[in-house]
């Protein structure tokens, strides 16, 4: 019989018996994650080779990614793993009793247990699947009416993305109360000195991004929940961006609330996470009724089920949530401090590359930055620049980023945006400068 | 010309490129030559929505045709309202309603077309088809 080390019930032994070997790379290689020793540095060939997309030319060109930050691409681990899920255990999890919905329970609970321990929870009840990192705040923002009154305060920053805005403005006008808004300097970072003077006891909630999609910055996050937490308020952290590049630990930053989509992390679209305090999960009220999210139905009343069960209503996307799992595991086999690493060599490079072309001016200039660079060049709207580089296979996003509060503040009508993810290379950056050059020249 | 003719016409000037950057250029070209919209014309009301950057048309009637100025605050969208102006303005309101815009296809700029494009040709085309219409209605 197949051996996992460190795994011993008795549901996932059965499941070993019954599928072993084939259905081994879906669930099981995982678990041992942390015993796959990481490699010391990122070898950046073995990281290409395993994202097939990557290998192909778009417009004639070879194709240069640089839309990371809209979604990532997925390594054939995932899509492999995405295929065998419907090849061999796709049922319904949780309510059957037969074989095949016991081993799609499994592996679906095991991949929680799995984002448990990626995160640090405390508990794998108080990691919920959700659809993404704007299901995790709409499903907050939605139970936080039973907390929020009128005449009482949300905050939010100045360079939220518009899924960490419009559901508390939505709260805010269901109950009356008044939405806050953490200033930003003109790098790009939030000035803290201001949150503090906001900060009251009338805010009931601080919603913030841990990255900003739009400028790069990487917030104080635990700064921010500390000082909330002293008059009171509870935190959301909106980690969609730094889910695919930094390491988590919802204890260490003992915020309240912790959302990220999946496929922003090499996992599948449709799938993401929310975490919440198990105290704040029991409080808050179920978000959707249905299947699954019950415990006893009658005419008269119903009663709700146990943590996590109670926020997730109906069939959830069940192969998203087992193969988010499998992104993770290969997030950890790369090493998250490795991608770190050599993603900020990247935007060191990139930063120096793109510098060098006239007229070009970056959006967002924070000391504490991730991989992501807004820029403008000249007067050139961003939309011809973004056209023009796409003729040359080269991805990358052009608008305001869902971020139209950061664009009004800078005064622009929106940016050109490369964001970089880890098997993203230096002589890619080299042809994203010259096709941009080219633009400019085009375009001046 | 009637709008068939001035789309063969376009179709014939494109037809001399031999790749998307000769195309572009051309485009760029006829975006840069655009007469000047009247800037009272440059109202919130006549914005395109839908497009990533900002369009503005402005129909009137001469005539009995309808002619359309524009701008945009990108080239390469002015360039595509600046071919769209060229068929369709000084056209009579049945003919504009009546006509395709495959031509957009055989020129090489297919990609334009695609609705999640977000420089809105395909709300450009409503658009002046909706003056087309509302003058027809009008007479």
């Amino acid at each position: 019989m197949l051996r996992v080390p460190g795994v011993k019930s008795q549901t996932f032994m059965l499941f070993l018996n019954k599928q072993a070997v084939n259905l081994y790379p879906i669930c099981c290689k995982a678990i041992s994650w942390q015993k796959i020793e990481e490699k010391k540095m990122l070898d950046i060939k073995a990281v290409r080779a395993d994202f097939p997309i990557l290998n192909q030319t778009v417009n004639g060109k070879p194709l240069v990614y640089f839309d990371n930050a809209a979604t990532s691409q997925k390594p054939q681990v995932v899509i492999d793993a995405i295929s065998r899920y419907y090849e061999q255990i796709n049922s319904n999890i949780h309510r059957g009793v037969h074989a095949l919905s016991q081993l799609a329970t499994d592996a679906y609970e095991i991949s929680r247990q799995k984002i448990q321990k990626h995160i640090n929870a405390k508990h794998s009840y108080e990691v919920l699947f959700t659809t993404g990192t704007t299901h995790g705040i709409n499903l907050i923002a939605n139970g936080f009416a039973a907390f929020v009154k009128a005449g009482d305060e949300v905050m939010v920053s100045a360079m939220e993305h518009h899924s960490n805005i419009v559901p508390w403005q939505m709260l805010c006008e269901r109950v009356g109360a008044k939405l806050v808004v953490i200033p930003m300097n003109e790098k790009g970072e939030l000035i803290i000195e201001e949150f503090e003077k906001l900060l009251t006891e009338k805010i009931k909630i601080v919603a913030v991004n841990h990255i900003s999609n739009s400028l790069g910055t990487i917030n104080p996050v635990k700064h921010i929940i500390d000082k909330a937490h002293a008059v009171g308020a509870a935190v959301l952290i909106d980690g969609a961006q730094a889910a695919p590049h930094l390491k988590i630990d919802v204890q260490a930053l003992d915020c309240d609330f912790y959302a990220f989509s999946g496929h922003k992390a090499c996992g599948p679209t449709g799938s993401g996470i929310l975490y919440g305090k198990e105290e704040w999960l029991n409080r808050l009220p179920p978000y959707q009724g249905g299947g699954e999210m019950i415990k006893e139905v009658s005419f008269e009343k119903t009663t709700y089920a146990d943590l996590p069960h109670k926020f997730e209503a109906g069939t959830p996307n069940i192969e998203g949530g087992i193969v988010l799992g499998t992104a993770i595991d290969y997030l950890n086999t790369i090493g998250l401090d490795n991608i770190a690493a050599y993603e900020h060599e990247l935007l060191v490079y990139g930063t120096q590359k793109l510098l060098e072309i006239d007229g070009l001016k970056i959006i967002g200039t924070a000391e504490n930055k991730t991989s992501v660079i807004s820029f403008n060049v000249g007067t050139i709207h961003p939309y011809d620049i973004g056209a023009i580089v796409d003729k040359m296979g080269i991805a990358v996003r052009t608008g305001h980023h869902c971020t139209q509060p950061v664009m009004d503040f800078f005064k622009i009508p929106g940016t050109v945006r490369a964001s970089f993810a880890f098997y993203n290379t230096k002589e890619e950056i080299d042809a994203l400068a010259e096709a941009v050059k080219k633009a400019q020249r085009m375009l001046g | 010309m009637d709008i068939r003719e001035i789309q063969e016409e376009i179709i014939d000037e494109f037809s001399m490129f031999d790749d998307w950057e000769e195309r572009y250029q051309y485009v760029i070209d006829l975006g840069n030559s655009l007469p000047l919209i009247n800037e009272e014309f440059k109202t919130e009301e006549n914005i395109i929505k839908g497009c990533q950057s900002k369009v503005w048309l402005h129909g009137e009637q001469k005539d009995g045709n309808v002619v359309f100025t524009a701008d945009s605050d990108a080239i390469l969208t002015k360039g595509i309202i600046a071919i769209l102006i060229r068929v369709f303005s000084n056209q009579k309101p049945a003919d504009i309603l009546e006509a395709d815009t495959a031509f957009i296809d055989e020129i090489g700029l297919k990609e334009h077309l695609s609705p999640t494009r977000a420089n809105g040709l395909v709300s450009m085309i409503k658009q002046i088809k909706m003056y087309a219409l509302a003058f027809q209605a009008k007479n």
